[in-house]
């Protein structure tokens, strides 16, 4: 059952892999300028997996920020990891053993989150598993090959791989909220007010990171206290083991 | 005092590691409350929409080539529901579009 998990992750993974070795690539870029060596490159994208967050890294390196200034800037950067850590420990099982705790918080990013999370039932965190190790494999190596090879991958190609991450969030979402009408509104007013405040004077200012911060908990607590799941009936049980991961619907 | 690159990078490592982490730390048991529950359970619908638009619209550069992007990958997320075919929909529209745009 590990093994099936696993695997299953790693084909999950695919599209993570693909999409975040395409972004990794211009992080490598990125990373070439600031000075860093190509092992100080992987090392960064191995130990953080975080878009936003390594850039803004890179930035305070290239400042030559102060270790408050790094830590600060840091914790507003990736404070939404902050929320998706809190999502993610009401998909586990109490079975599930602590350890699983400190690898599990390694692999949160975006893109592995938002798979985790979406499975039917508990968590089975060796899908999780099998996710982060191709996605950080296409992160890591991408880092480095870009800082290298720059003009190894045409610019078009690169470009189209970069969609991947949006296509896979698409096909996150659209298939929950064809099954709850509720879940497609709330997908719609998401959109619809992201749009917005990425249009409107002043807004507009407001770095990416906060925007998602602050519409994640106005929309999703309002969403809360509009329609409170009931939890009660156990909604999440120990899923039956042919649906103990995503199924793949081909 | 400015800590040179590799003791930078253990910092904003460590860091961000922490923020992953503390919640998995606190939250030991299942979420008594049914509406923090319930909001913590919308939390991702929300972000991953909040994540995808606008941004997918400028990620190639071409406004028309996201929308076209757009388009396709609602259409392809509603009838395939298959992470790897609605990605792979998206990239070769989005070539497709970006050879012509």
């Amino acid at each position: 059952m590990f093994k099936k998990a696993f695997h299953q992750g790693l084909k999950h993974g695919i599209p993570i892999g693909l999409g975040y070795f395409a972004v990794a690539f211009a992080l490598g870029i990125s990373a070439k300028q600031v000075g860093l060596s190509v092992i100080q490159a992987m090392m960064m994208s191995m130990g953080m997996i975080a878009s936003a967050g390594e850039f803004a890294a890179l930035s305070l390196i290239n400042e030559k920020a102060a270790v408050i200034e790094m830590i600060v800037t840091t914790l507003i950067v990736n404070m939404r990891y902050f929320l998706m850590s809190s999502s993610m420990t009401q998909k586990l099982s109490p079975k599930t053993s602590f350890g699983h705790r400190f690898f599990l918080a390694y692999s949160i990013t975006d893109e592995i989150f938002a798979l985790s999370v979406t499975v039917p039932g508990y968590l089975n965190p060796y899908y999780t598993y099998g996710i982060t190790l191709v996605s950080s494999l296409g992160w890591t190596t991408g880092t480095g090959l870009g800082l290298v090879a720059s003009n190894l991958i045409p610019e078009p190609i690169a470009l189209a791989l970069s969609v991947a991450i949006y296509g896979m969030f698409l096909a996150i979402i659209i298939p929950e909220g064809k099954k709850d009408h509720f879940i497609a509104k709330l997908i719609f007013i998401s959109m619809l007010a992201s749009g917005l405040f990425s249009i409107t004077p002043v807004l507009r200012q407001v770095p990416s990171g906060y925007r998602i911060i602050i519409l994640t908990i106005l929309i999703a607590g309002l969403a809360a206290w509009i329609r409170p799941m009931d939890f009660s009936e156990d909604t999440l049980q120990d899923a039956p083991e042919e649906e103990d991961v995503r199924i793949l619907q081909e | 005092m400015n800590p040179g690159i590799n003791l930078s990078l253990l910092v904003i490592s460590l860091t961000i590691y922490g923020i992953r982490l503390i919640p998995f730390l606190f939250f030991r048991k299942p979420i008594k409350n049914k509406y923090f529950r319930s909001f913590l359970y919308y939390v991702p619908y929300v972000t991953l929409a909040v994540m995808t638009f606008p941004s997918i619209l400028s990620a190639t550069g071409s406004y028309v080539t996201g929308t076209a992007t757009l388009v396709v990958g609602l259409v392809a997320a509603y009838l395939f529901e298959d992470l790897f075919s609605v990605a792979i929909s998206c990239c070769v529209v989005a070539l497709a579009f970006g050879i012509f745009f």
